[in-house]
């Protein structure tokens, strides 16, 4: 008798939270400058107005660290449950911002912003950024629908068309870009936290807030969708509708991340299929999971990427992926055995 | 729990091709209606109609009287269940959490005994726990009817809910939905063995090439003249020594 294995949640909720403030700690204290545990936690008690440790720490902790650590905790959330809810509507769990190319829009549209000159406005990169990931969700939407449905295998095919669209933008982008346009572009193809400051963490914020409190709405829909879509009608779900819902949500939280850092690979495909495989595919307990995950997995990637090669840093989108992809595969393997594979 | 559902002079026409025209079917409390005929006849496309899947190009389809179209999605689920010919899950829930979505227009203080009657009812107790790929045919089967049943509607359409169970399954399954029937539901089954429509069947409705060509009560409709008429197919009715009717196809 194969009992299906599911860890206990309050189990799973405990080693998340202790996960998270290591990583969250380690991160803060980490880097160029180094920053003593005790010290650490003597700034934090002090608050940014007083400043009884030393003067650069404390700097390095509220201007530097601090805005950095905060804008990895709410992309990785972001993307995280981005990637649950695509999966979920889906019904595919190939399905993730990145697969159906709306971090490769948003990209698109920072990279243009940058060769245009719009770099030079205050967030105007961002506002491109948001712009262009927004743009593709609607485009892949409605591209991947007919007879008012939408076929998972057309949704997949039509990513691979948009991420090769944008992939030859951008590849012409480098090309007739100028040197320091090209640093630029790289930073945003590949992902960076290094541009991480309040005002950059300001205008993310709300939208990553709207965007996760939103999601938790979809909770029981979602599993419902699990059976298809016409036995999810037959109980009652607007499924279109919860669809489109759903994939706005997605545009918003995957728009807004990709705005603030760039594209960063894997985080959407990789943190729901641990969180699934770990608690099973309930969504009330995967997308808050995935949410704290997303986070932990994001300081910690952010960590080696500022670290490994330190003083140089590391575009995160690499890190992310150099580990994801690899980790991934394992995980399709797994995956395929226990639950015998997906349709 | 009365209930009745009434579709007049239904049609369904699909890219040119008129897959329905002019079929009528009713069903009342305590009726189990079977749909029969032929691959093609049109059987699932009844169904799908009858629950409200896509409109009509003409015709209606009432629930108590009143339009599918007049139904809030919600109290359309809580009106009727369907049971689809075969379902994939495409992520590992378990049987337990599957019958539970059953409850979803529902969601009051009966969903957890409901849920529990219906895992009972249908024989999957034991498998409560485990995901629903790891499972047979037949126990899936199963599981999607204990889906269908926690949903605790007066009227169930089902299709072809047999096709997978072995003889004693079919016959155990045959004997919940007579119990469903004498609860006072009705029900709607698309069926393929026509022995099993003469035993169980209050009313049967015959399709052929999209159209209907007999109704009525099993033992009026189900003639040798017009059944083999409708499978192209000598097929013949016989009695056994304990007076029960059989329908066998005839030698060559």
């Amino acid at each position: 008798m194969t009992t299906a294995r599911r860890t206990n949640v309050s189990a799973v909720g405990v080693f998340l939270a202790v996960l998270f403030a290591m990583t969250a700690l380690l991160s803060l204290a980490t880097g160029a400058f180094r920053i003593p545990l005790g010290d650490l936690l003597r700034i934090i008690v002090d608050g940014p107005a007083r400043d009884t440790v030393d003067s650069i720490a404390h700097d390095v902790f509220w201007q530097v660290r601090l805005p950095r650590v905060v804008l990895a905790v709410v992309v990785g959330a972001s993307l995280a449950v981005a990637g649950v809810l695509m999966q979920g509507i889906f019904r595919n769990p190939l399905a993730e911002p990145a697969t159906v190319g709306v971090s490769a829009g948003a990209a698109v549209g920072a990279v243009l912003a940058i060769i245009v000159g719009l770099n030079q406005l205050p967030l105007g990169v961002q506002v491109a950024a948001f712009l262009g990931g927004t743009l593709s969700t609607a485009l892949v939407y409605v591209l991947s629908r007919t007879d008012g449905k939408t076929e998972v295998v057309t949704l997949i095919l039509t990513g691979i068309a948009i991420n090769a669209f944008a992939g030859a933008v951008i590849g012409f982008a480098v090309f007739v870009a100028d040197d320091d346009e090209i640093r630029s572009v790289t930073f945003w193809s590949l992902g960076t936290l290094g541009l991480a400051t309040w005002k950059a963490v300001g205008v993310v914020i709300p939208l990553a807030i709207v965007g996760l409190v939103a999601s938790v709405g979809f909770s029981r829909v979602l599993d419902t969708l699990a059976l298809g879509d016409r036995s999810a009608s037959h109980l009652g779900i607007k499924v279109e509708r919860v669809r489109l819902q759903a994939i706005a949500v997605v545009g918003l939280l995957a728009s807004s991340a990709v705005a603030a850092t760039g594209m960063i690979a894997f985080v959407g495909l990789l943190v729901p299929h641990i969180m699934r495989l770990v608690l099973g595919p309930r969504h009330r307990h995967l997308l808050w999971t995935s949410a704290v995950l997303g986070a932990s997995v994001t300081l910690l990637a952010d960590l080696a990427a500022r670290t490994l090669l330190s003083p140089a840093e590391l575009p995160l989108g690499v890190v992310t992926a150099l580990i994801g992809a690899p980790f991934f595969l394992l995980l399709l393997r797994s995956t395929r055995r226990s639950q015998g594979g997906w349709a | 729990m009365s209930t009745s559902l009434s579709a007049r002079n239904v049609r369904v026409v699909r890219n040119g091709a008129v897959l329905l025209d002019d079929v009528s079917l009713e069903a009342r409390a305590g009726e189990l209606v079977a749909v029969l005929g032929p691959n093609g006849a049109g059987k699932s496309t009844l169904l799908g109609a009858i629950a409200g899947d896509f409109p009509l190009s003409s015709g209606a389809v009432e629930i108590n009287g009143r339009s599918l179209a007049d139904y809030a999605p919600r109290e359309l689920a809580r009106s009727r269940a369907v049971l689809p010919q075969q379902i994939t899950i495409s992520f590992p829930f378990t049987v337990r959490e599957i019958v539970a979505m059953g409850r979803g227009p529902w969601l009051d203080d009966n969903d957890d005994e409901r849920i529990a009657a219906a895992l009972q009812r249908m024989d999957v107790v034991t498998l409560a726990n485990r995901t629903y790929q790891t499972l047979s045919v037949g126990e899936q089967a199963r599981v999607s009817m204990a889906r269908v049943l926690a949903q605790d509607t007066p009227l169930l359409l089902l299709d072809e809910p047999t096709a997978v169970l072995d003889i004693g399954q079919q016959e155990r399954f045959l004997a919940i939905a007579r119990s469903l029937v004498d609860e006072g539901r009705a029900v709607v089954a698309v069926l393929h063995d026509l022995n099993v429509a003469m035993r169980y069947a209050t009313n049967v409705v015959v399709l052929h090439e999209g159209r209907c060509v007999a109704s009525g009560t099993p033992q009026t409709v189900l003639t040798p003249a017009l059944l083999s008429n409708v499978y192209h197919q000598k097929i013949q009715v016989t009695t056994t020594a304990d007076g029960r009717a059989v329908i066998l196809p005839e030698h060559h």
